[in-house]
């Protein structure tokens, strides 16, 4: 990989947590309404992987969606403006934090119905396949969404008709507030994938170089054989499921020691000791996202709210007498 | 002690009411006085007053209902008491029934029978029910209210009474029918086709059916007609007229009524009653004028006419007709009358005949005064005629004491200074 | 013009638009092999191949939720939902993706997608396999829901459906397949969200769709010869719902019925008297009643069955009812 690209994804990281941990204040202090659900922590899965992709190839995601949306490359003032509900949102402030999405980057949303978009993402690589091409249709979702009918439903499907999706279960340990053990009964999540004798595997999420060569490989794979492939990600989110989580299902010793992995610092040293990048490029980095971020707010704040005629607007593509 | 209310009887002839609108709800307070319900006769609609204070307990009957006479419809007493009789509701009939049985025609004369309830009070105004209180569909009140049209007094023929379009639509019709044919382009000679129309009675018209038809079925009736000189008449009105108030003035039939009652007195048995084998002579004059009001007429009384001066019998007939043409009548008004005057002298009418109005005994039908060439002293001169016809009950009297009324009459009419004494 | 079948109708309407657009396939179960469970698509897997008739595994969300990807992605699918009683399956693809993601992208997705199902009951196949609940499907904005009465409609609407740019919830009824009527040939549009008077009267009206109009259209002859015209507005389209010929034919008659197979409760019939009452309150010289099924899940038994279904002795009853 170029040195550009990996800062840039250094770049991707840093500002998808920024843009989050900004998001929390705006939360708190009551300028984003509803459910917010971070992904900090989980930065290396969503980096890792989106870097591995060809602009052609299709992404598609669960709630969890703000570092995907800017791993996409949407930019951080539309995910901003999105959140707090501006005309300027990329949804135009009808669909909030769990709905980014940009046809033009390919991102095909998130979706707010646990395992509801596997079907969806299976009848996108339809598509592709309809057209004969080889593009793969990658499609993330959590470790609870595959205990759904849905996640069976697609799965099956996908390797029925040898559909080109890449299923990325990114494994975070909790299904809300309820432990991996505790509500599948396949714990080694990859597993599943076996009962759709589709091939599968398992890697470290919290290393951004390994999500990009597993990803790198599983799309490959997609691409040339025509047929699904099942990669977990195991990762860890440090916030709660979302705003308001009192967890009381986990320690804070437990928090504390997937912070010793935070795939920031993990990537930052691993950009050091390759000489990929100094320490001071890396500060001057962050203090750029810093700068980015602000901006974004700024950009948000001060956008106007949709008017009263986005209301009725796109309930149906055709105006209809009713 | 929870008072019992019956329905009121509002007439001499009223065997049933129909509860139009309950004013006051289960459950509210009510003082003696205030009105409880509204009540249909066939001749109007009353407010009825609750007799007794309280809160209401019991609403006996539902709105639409035909109750008889003295059937309870609604217990006033003290919050929270019981209701211990209960009270029957059995007797209200369903709405457009007939009360059934025959009315006794002299029953304003016997003492109304005991009945353990208090009949409610009537109050002193007589009102026709607002619009909210009449069951009638959206479009049957729209129309109404378009057209002016008072739908209390349609019978509606939809389900349980109501009044749907075609009954406000027939009454449209009704009284449009006349106007319409005299418009007909005579240019156009396609021949339309007018569809039959059903129009539906109104309380009125089918208590004026019924009572019409017992007459002229029952009362053998005869007739005699005379022609009067009206000139005294004319010159007098004209002479006091003058002294008199534009909204005072007497009217020609203000004299006849006068010169009518001072005749009666003279033939009491024209001023009667046939009741079986008896015939009651009633002791006061009270002349009935026959008034023409929507969808029927009625007839307004002015009691003791004979002891009466012009002046006031002019005023007390004017108030009343008034009443009558407005549609807020008051029981009193259309009751008690002994004898009554049909007069279409208004309308260039020369001569016709009335029925008898039950249970009188006589009625005079009055024409126009005219001035007409007359013979005098074998001279042809102008002077002031009128015809008019009695009709009477041949079983209380005969020609001979009729013609001879007649005659009295044309006493009182051609001097009448007979009147002012 | 042909007089055709309802079967005959929707397969010229699908095979017509496979034709002229490459883009439009067919997916659902049995559709393929088999030939369509009602053999509506019976011929087209040997015509087209299975790439554009593709047979599903027995699997709603993924029929339903394949589908919308594959025309969000592009493409025009039309879905078959082998009866409207497993759209229950499939509810959140039907009323949660499909209804709701273009608008709550901001107009980013369309989904440009038909689902034809078949409802009804009168067969004999038990409760949960003979509903009529067209209702729920026509309460979720984003959606559109239609379900003809008669072939020529059927044709019209599912053409224009399948070039509609929104998800359009088709509803035939399974013992209408045979019912045959004047179509005209080749190339013929109905727009959806129009009602249309299907037959002419004046002393009331009878709104109805789909079965509802075959029965009513009987109903309307016994009253015939009674003298009783009674006009009838097919609705055929339920979401979005076009009132306006409801509303000029009652204000001509001011007394109407509302004829549907579902339940009455919450149902069409509802709608439609709310929409009467709402519009149209002056006209109104009579309540306006409801024709609908029993509160019953249908039973097997023939006669049982029959006695909760509405039938044409009920519309009659229930017109002269309003005519009183």
């Amino acid at each position: 990989m170029k040195k550009e690209q990996l800062l840039d994804m250094y770049h991707q990281m840093v500002l998808v947590r920024r843009v989050e941990e900004r998001g929390m204040e705006l939360y708190q202090a009551g300028k984003i309404g509803g459910f917010m659900h971070l992904y900090i922590g989980q930065e290396a899965v969503g980096t890792g992987l989106i870097a591995a992709r060809e602009d052609r190839d299709r992404v598609i995601t669960a709630y969890r969606d703000h570092g995907v949306a800017i791993n996409c490359g949407i930019s951080a003032d539309e995910v901003m403006a999105e959140l707090l509900g501006k005309v300027t949102g990329m949804s135009r402030g009808k669909g909030g934090s769990m709905h980014m999405a940009s046809v033009e980057k390919n991102m095909w949303g998130g979706h707010a119905i646990v395992g509801g978009h596997l079907p969806i993402a299976a009848g996108l690589a339809i598509r592709d396949q309809y057209e004969g091409n080889d593009n793969v249709t990658i499609c993330m979702f959590g470790d609870g969404a595959t205990n759904i009918g849905y996640f069976h439903e697609a799965l099956n499907l996908s390797k029925a008709w040898g559909l080109r999706v890449l299923w990325v279960c990114e494994n975070n340990q909790y299904g809300m507030g309820t432990a991996v053990e505790r509500a599948s009964a396949v714990t080694e999540i990859y597993q599943k994938a076996d009962g759709y004798a589709m091939k599968s595997s398992q890697v470290d999420g919290m290393d951004v170089m390994k999500v990009y060569e597993a990803a790198k490989e599983a799309i490959d794979y997609v691409r040339k054989e025509g047929q699904p492939y099942f990669l977990e990600i195991d990762t860890y989110r440090y916030q709660g499921h979302s705003m308001g989580d009192p967890e009381r299902y986990r320690s804070r010793d437990e928090v504390k020691k997937w912070h010793e992995k935070d795939p920031i610092g993990v990537f930052n040293k691993y950009l050091i000791e390759n000489k990929i990048a100094s320490a001071k490029k890396l500060s001057e980095i962050e203090a750029s996202v810093e700068e980015e971020v602000e901006k974004s707010i700024e950009f948000a704040e001060t956008s106007p709210e949709p008017g009263m005629d986005e209301l009725f607007k796109h309930v149906y593509v055709e105006e209809t007498s009713a | 002690m929870a008072e019992t209310i019956n329905m009121p009887k509002l007439g001499f002839d009223m065997a049933e009411g129909t509860l139009v609108h309950w004013v006051k709800q289960v459950g509210e307070n009510i003082n003696k006085g205030d009105v409880l319900a509204e009540i249909e006769t066939d001749k109007a609609t009353v407010e009825v007053e609750s007799p007794a204070s309280g809160v209401v307990l019991q609403l006996i009957v539902n709105q639409g209902d035909v109750v008889p006479v003295n059937a309870p419809i609604a217990v006033v007493g003290v919050a929270g008491e019981k209701v211990d009789t209960p009270v029957e509701s059995g007797k209200t009939l369903a709405p457009g029934a007939s009360a059934g049985g025959k009315e006794e025609r002299v029953a304003d004369e016997k003492p109304a029978p005991q009945s353990q309830g208090t009949p409610a009070s009537v109050s002193s105004t007589v009102s026709m029910p607002s619009d909210g209180a009449i069951k009638a569909s959206p479009l049957a009140k729209k129309i109404a209210r378009d057209n002016n049209i008072n739908l209390a007094q349609l019978q509606g023929t939809g389900p349980g009474g109501r009044v749907v379009r075609k009954d406000v639509e027939s009454a449209l019709t009704s009284s449009q029918t006349s106007k319409v044919s005299s418009l007909q382009s005579p240019i156009s000679f396609t021949i339309a086709s007018h569809e039959d129309e059903t129009v539906q009675l109104t309380k009125l018209r089918q208590a004026i059916a019924r009572r019409m038809t017992e007459s002229k079925t029952l009362v053998p009736h005869f007739y005699v007609s005379h022609e009067y000189k009206m000139d005294a008449v004319m010159a007098m009105r004209k002479q006091v007229n003058e002294y008199l108030p534009d909204n005072e003035k007497l009217s020609v039939n203000d004299f006849i009524v006068k010169a009518v009652a001072l005749a009666l007195r003279e033939f009491p048995n024209l001023n009667a009653t046939f009741a079986g084998d008896k015939v009651v002579r009633h002791g006061a004059v009270n002349v009935g004028v026959a008034v023409a009001v929507t969808g029927g007429l009625l007839t307004v009384v002015n009691k003791n006419t004979d002891q009466l001066p012009l002046r006031q019998i002019s005023a007390d007939v004017k108030q009343k007709v008034t009443r009558a043409r407005d549609g807020k009548v008051k029981p009193d008004d259309i009751e008690g009358s002994t004898f009554s005057i049909s007069n279409l002298g208004m309308y260039d009418v020369e001569n016709f005949i009335a029925i008898v109005n039950p249970p009188e005994a006589a009625i005079l039908a009055v024409g126009s005064a005219k001035e007409v060439p007359v013979v005098e002293n074998g001279e042809i001169k102008v002077g002031w005629r009128m015809k008019a016809t009695v009709s009477v009950d041949h079983r209380v009297s005969d020609g001979a004491e009729a013609a001879q009324f007649m005659q009295s009459l044309a006493k009182y009419l051609e001097t009448p200074a007979l009147m002012l004494v | 013009m042909a007089k055709i079948t309802m079967r005959e109708a929707i397969s010229q309407a699908l095979m017509e638009e496979m034709d002229r657009d490459p883009n439009v396939f067919i997916m659902g179960e049995e559709v393929g092999v088999w030939g369509g469970s009602y053999a509506v698509t019976k011929g087209f897997y040997d015509k087209y191949g299975p790439k554009r008739v593709k047979d599903t595994p027995i699997a709603e969300n993924a029929i339903v939720g394949g589908a919308i990807g594959a025309a969000m992605a592009g493409l025009r699918p039309v879905a078959e939902l082998m009866t409207i009683n497993f759209a229950f399956s499939a509810m959140d693809y039907i009323v949660n993706q499909a209804a709701k993601l273009h608008y709550m992208f901001g107009g980013q997705f369309t989904v440009p997608l038909v689902i034809r199902t078949v409802g009804g009951g009168g067969r004999q196949l038990g409760a949960t396999h003979s509903q009529t609940p067209d209702a729920i499907f026509a309460h979720f904005p984003g959606l559109k829901v239609v379900s003809p009465g008669t072939p020529e409609d059927a044709k019209g609407l599912l053409k224009s459906a399948i070039r509609s740019n929104d998800p359009v919830f088709f509803i035939e009824h399974a013992t209408m397949y045979q019912v045959r009527g004047e179509v005209p040939d080749g190339e013929y549009l109905i727009p959806i969200g129009k009602s249309k008077v299907q037959r002419a009267g004046k002393d009331l009206t009878i709104v109805t769709y789909c079965k509802g109009l075959e029965l009513s259209m009987k109903a309307a002859e016994e009253l015939s010869k009674e003298g009783i015209e009674a006009e009838i507005v097919d609705l055929r389209t339920l979401r979005p719902l076009d009132m306006e010929p409801v509303l000029e034919s009652f204000k001509k008659t001011n007394r109407a019925i509302v004829v549907e197979e579902g339940w009455k409760s919450y149902g069409v019939g509802a709608e439609v008297v709310s929409g009467i009452t709402e519009e149209a309150f002056d006209y109104m010289d009579a309540p306006v009643l409801r024709v609908a099924q029993k509160e019953v899940p249908l039973p097997y038994n023939r006669a049982l069955e029959q006695a909760a279904l509405p039938q044409v002795p009920d519309i009659v009853a229930t017109a002269k009812e309003v005519l009183r």
